[in-house]
C-alpha cells in the first residue's frame, strides 16, 4: 500500500528532493518543477534521499528490490524530460478550465457521530482514539531497514 | 563578564527604534525609507529593552512578525456542508469529507470566500482574481486526509497593511498611528483537536473543527516589541468584528496568533528567529513576545546561539519554552489540490454575461457594501462631537460603548465634550470594576442622560451627582430625581441659609481667615470645603467661594 502511494506520487511528476527541502516561499515552481537529470547513464537515487523520503512519507523499502523498483520508476517517469516545454506553463490540473462550484452556506451534513466511529479500532466516549502526539521515528542508528542494513 | 553583558534596562526602548533610524543599510524586503521614519517613535519595550551602550557595544534590534489564523464566521465549513459550532458532542458535527473518508470530494462554500474578500478590502490588500488551492502534506493525528488544503503559491489576496495606534510612554493623550504590511491573506481549512492523555500515551480526537474555513493572514515583520504586536492584533480584531467575516474572540480559538521573533545588531542581517505558539490572549502576545526577546538578546549576549525553533509559551510561568513534539524540520511536500479548479473572482468591468449570480463574486459589489471600519468610525466621532481623539478610541474599545455614548447625547443638553468624562472616567470604571458589559450596565443612557440632565440644570452639584450614580447603580429601579430627594442631595437654593453657613465657618477658623486676609489665598478653598461639609455637598463651590470673599473683604 505505501509503494502504490509512492508510485502514485511519481507519476504526477514530481522528482524526489535532493536533499532536506526547505519550506517553499512563493515561487510557483520551487518544489514542483523537475529537476533536469543528465543525459546519458541513469541518475542513481542517493541513500540520503532515500532516508529523507523513508522519513516523509513513513514508508519502508524493505529490501534492494524494492529501492530498484523505485530506481525503475523514476527512469520510466523521466521520459517526460524528452519532450520541450520551453515557454509553456505548467498545468496542475485537467480542471484549469472549469468553473470552481460555490456552494451556498447551509448545514447539510454532519450528526453521524455512529457512522464514522464504527470504522475506528478504538473509541473512547466518541472521541477516536490515536497514538500520542508525533511518535518520534526511531533514531535512524536504531532503525532496522534495509538501507541501514546495507550501510 | 560584566563588561561584556548587555544590561536590561526598562525605558530604554527609544534607543531601539532610535538606533534603526541611524543605521545605513536596512536589510529587509523593500526597503521603504518612509518606515525608518515612522519607527523612529519610541516603542516601549516593557520587557526588557537592550543598551549597551556604557560597554560600547551594539544595540539591539528586535523583529517581531505575526502569523494570525482567523476562524471565518460561518454556518458551515470551508469544503463541506458541515455546521461551524464551538461546543457540541465529540464528532458530531463531521461529515464524511471532514473524516477523510474515501470518495468524498472538496466543494467550496461561497460565504467563505465573500469573508476572505472583505477582509482583503479592508486590509488594503490587492486581490488575485485567480488563486489557487494547494495541500500541505504532515502527519498528524487531528489532520485525517494527512494533509491541508491551503493556498500556498497564489493566495486570494497579497500586499497589504493594517495601520493601528499605539500610546507612547503610557500617556493615552499621547497616541501615534503605525503600519504593519499584510504580506499575503490565504483561505485554508482548519484541524481538529487532539486531547492528550499521557497517562495512558494515547490521544483523543475530536474533528468537530476539522475542515472549519480559515483565513491565515500573514504579516511581515514590522514590529518591534510586544506592545506593537498587541496593539496591531488588538486593531484587527476590532476590523474583523466590525466586517463579521470572523468572531475574533481569542478565548475560543476563533484568532489565533503565532508570533516570529529574532534580534539583530544595526547594519547587520536578520537574526536566526523563533516561532513562539500557544498564545491565547492578547494580554499573553505582549508578554511572550517580550520575554524572548530578552531571551534571545541574553543568549547571544552570553555567547549562545538562536536555534531556529518552535517555542510555546507557558502563561504560568510566563516564558517560552522549546516544543518538543516538532521532530526537525517539517517538508510539507507542497502540491496543487487536484480536485479544485482555480478560483475566478470578478469585478464589475469583468462580470461575465451569462453566469449565474449565485456563481459570481464580484470584488465590487462587496467594496461597496464595507461596513465603517473602526478608523472610519472614529474619525467620525471625533468630528461629530468634538472629542479627542484617545477617547474615541476607548469608546471603540468596548463593544457597544459607543452606541451607549451617542444615545446619552441624544438624551441630555450637556454637551458631548462634558458627557465623554461621565462615560469614561464614572460609567466604564464602573462597569470593569464588576467585570460587566456595557450590555449588562445596570445604568442605562436613559437614566444617565437624566442624570446629567439635573447637573445641567444645577439642581445638583457634580459631587451629588456621582453619588446619585452609585445609588443608581445598585439598579433598584430609582429615577435620578427620586434618588436625589431620598437622599436630600439638592442644592441648596436659599441664598440665605448659604450666607449663614459661611458666616459660621467663618467664624469657626481664626487661623484660617488671618492666613487669607496676610494674602494665602490657597487656604481660601479649605474654607469652601469645610462649607460644603457642612452643606453635605450640596452647595455649589463657586457660588460658596464668592460668598466667603465677600464676607472675608469686610
Amino acid at each position: 500500500m505505501r509503494v502504490l502511494s509512492l508510485g502514485r506520487w511519481l507519476r504526477a511528476g514530481l522528482v524526489l528532493p535532493g536533499g532536506p527541502a526547505s519550506r517553499h516561499s512563493g515561487d510557483r515552481h520551487s518544489g514542483h518543477r523537475p529537476q533536469a537529470p543528465p543525459q546519458g547513464p541513469a541518475q542513481k537515487v542517493s541513500v540520503e534521499v532515500l532516508e529523507h523520503l523513508e522519513q516523509l512519507a513513513l514508508v519502508d523499502f524493505r529490501d534492494s528490490e524494492g529501492v530498484e523498483r523505485l530506481q525503475k520508476a523514476i527512469q520510466f517517469a523521466d521520459q517526460l524530460h524528452e519532450v520541450n516545454t520551453d515557454g509553456v506553463e505548467p498545468m496542475d490540473s485537467v480542471l484549469e478550465d472549469r468553473c470552481l462550484y460555490l456552494r451556498e452556506d447551509d448545514v447539510t451534513e454532519g450528526n453521524c457521530t455512529k457512522e464514522l466511529l464504527e470504522n475506528a479500532r478504538e473509541t473512547v466516549e466518541e472521541y477516536f482514539v490515536a497514538p500520542p502526539g508525533n511518535i518520534p521515528l526511531v533514531k535512524l542508528e536504531e532503525q532496522k531497514t534495509y538501507l541501514q542494513g546495507s550501510k | 563578564m560584566a563588561a561584556m553583558a548587555t544590561m536590561v534596562a526598562a525605558g530604554c526602548g527609544g534607543v531601539w527604534c532610535r538606533a534603526r533610524q541611524r543605521c545605513a543599510r536596512w536589510p529587509g524586503p523593500g526597503s521603504r525609507p518612509f518606515l525608518r521614519a515612522q519607527r523612529a517613535v519610541v516603542c516601549n519595550a516593557r520587557g526588557g529593552a537592550v543598551s549597551a551602550g556604557k560597554s560600547g557595544l551594539a544595540p539591539w534590534i528586535p523583529v517581531v512578525g505575526l502569523e494570525i489564523h482567523a476562524q471565518i464566521s460561518s454556518n458551515s465549513k470551508l469544503f463541506s456542508g458541515s455546521r461551524v459550532q464551538f461546543a457540541a458532542p465529540p464528532n458530531s458535527l463531521v461529515s464524511f469529507f471532514d473524516a477523510s473518508l474515501p470518495g468524498t470530494l472538496p466543494v467550496l462554500n461561497r460565504r467563505c470566500v465573500e469573508a476572505a474578500v472583505m477582509t482583503a478590502l479592508a486590509l488594503n490588500c490587492r486581490i488575485n482574481k485567480k488563486s489557487l488551492f494547494d495541500r500541505k502534506h504532515y502527519f498528524y493525528a487531528d489532520l485525517p486526509a494527512g494533509y491541508q488544503i491551503t493556498q500556498q503559491r497564489v493566495p486570494i489576496a497579497v500586499n497589504g497593511s493594517l495601520s493601528y495606534s499605539l500610546c507612547i510612554d503610557n500617556k493615552m493623550s499621547q497616541m501615534v498611528t503605525k503600519t504593519v504590511r499584510i504580506k499575503q491573506i490565504q483561505l485554508e481549512q482548519d484541524s481538529g483537536k487532539s486531547l492528550h492523555d499521557d497517562t495512558r500515551s494515547q490521544t483523543f480526537v475530536d474533528l468537530n473543527r476539522a475542515g472549519v474555513g480559515l483565513m491565515e493572514l500573514v504579516m511581515e515583520p514590522d514590529m518591534c516589541c510586544g506592545e506593537e504586536a498587541a496593539a496591531a492584533v488588538r486593531e484587527l480584531q476590532l476590523i474583523l468584528q466590525t466586517l463579521g467575516s470572523s468572531q475574533a474572540v481569542m478565548a475560543e480559538g476563533q484568532l489565533r496568533v503565532d508570533a516570529n521573533v529574532s534580534v539583530h545588531h544595526p547594519g547587520e542581517p536578520y537574526g536566526v528567529r523563533t516561532e513562539v505558539k500557544n498564545i491565547n490572549s492578547i494580554r499573553f502576545l505582549a508578554k511572550a513576545v517580550d520575554y524572548e526577546i530578552q531571551r534571545q538578546i541574553q543568549e547571544l549576549g552570553n555567547g549562545g546561539t538562536i536555534l531556529n525553533e518552535t517555542r510555546a509559551f507557558d502563561s504560568k510561568l510566563g516564558c517560552t519554552v522549546p516544543m518538543r513534539d516538532k521532530e526537525g524540520k517539517q517538508d510539507y511536500r507542497f502540491m496543487p489540490e487536484p480536485n479544485l479548479p482555480p478560483l475566478i473572482l470578478y469585478d464589475a468591468k469583468s462580470l461575465p454575461a451569462n453566469m449565474n449570480h449565485q456563481q459570481v463574486i464580484n470584488i465590487d459589489w462587496i467594496h461597496e457594501r464595507l461596513p465603517d471600519l473602526p478608523s472610519v468610525k472614529r474619525e467620525k466621532l471625533v468630528e461629530q462631537y468634538g472629542i479627542l481623539p484617545e477617547h474615541s478610541f476607548t469608546l471603540l474599545s468596548e463593544d457597544g460603548l459607543a452606541e451607549f455614548f451617542e444615545s446619552v447625547v441624544k438624551q441630555t443638553q450637556m454637551k458631548p465634550k462634558k458627557v465623554i468624562g461621565w462615560i469614561l472616567n464614572d460609567l466604564l470604571s464602573y462597569l470593569k470594576q464588576h467585570s460587566l458589559t456595557v450590555k449588562e450596565s445596570p445604568v442605562s443612557s436613559f437614566l444617565l442622560a437624566d442624570l446629567l440632565n439635573l447637573l445641567e440644570k444645577k439642581e445638583i452639584s457634580s459631587t451629588a451627582a456621582k453619588r446619585v450614580l452609585a445609588e443608581l447603580w445598585k439598579g433598584e429601579g430609582k429615577t435620578p430625581l427620586e434618588t436625589v430627594k431620598e437622599h436630600k442631595l439638592e442644592l441648596l437654593q436659599d441664598q440665605k441659609e448659604l450666607e449663614q453657613i459661611c458666616q459660621a465657618v467663618i467664624d469657626g477658623q481664626e487661623n484660617e481667615v488671618m492666613a487669607i486676609k496676610a494674602g494665602n489665598r490657597k487656604v481660601l478653598n479649605k474654607l469652601i470645603g469645610l462649607v460644603q461639609k457642612k452643606t453635605q455637598g450640596r452647595s455649589n463651590p463657586v457660588l460658596v467661594k464668592q460668598l466667603l470673599e465677600k464676607k472675608l473683604s469686610e
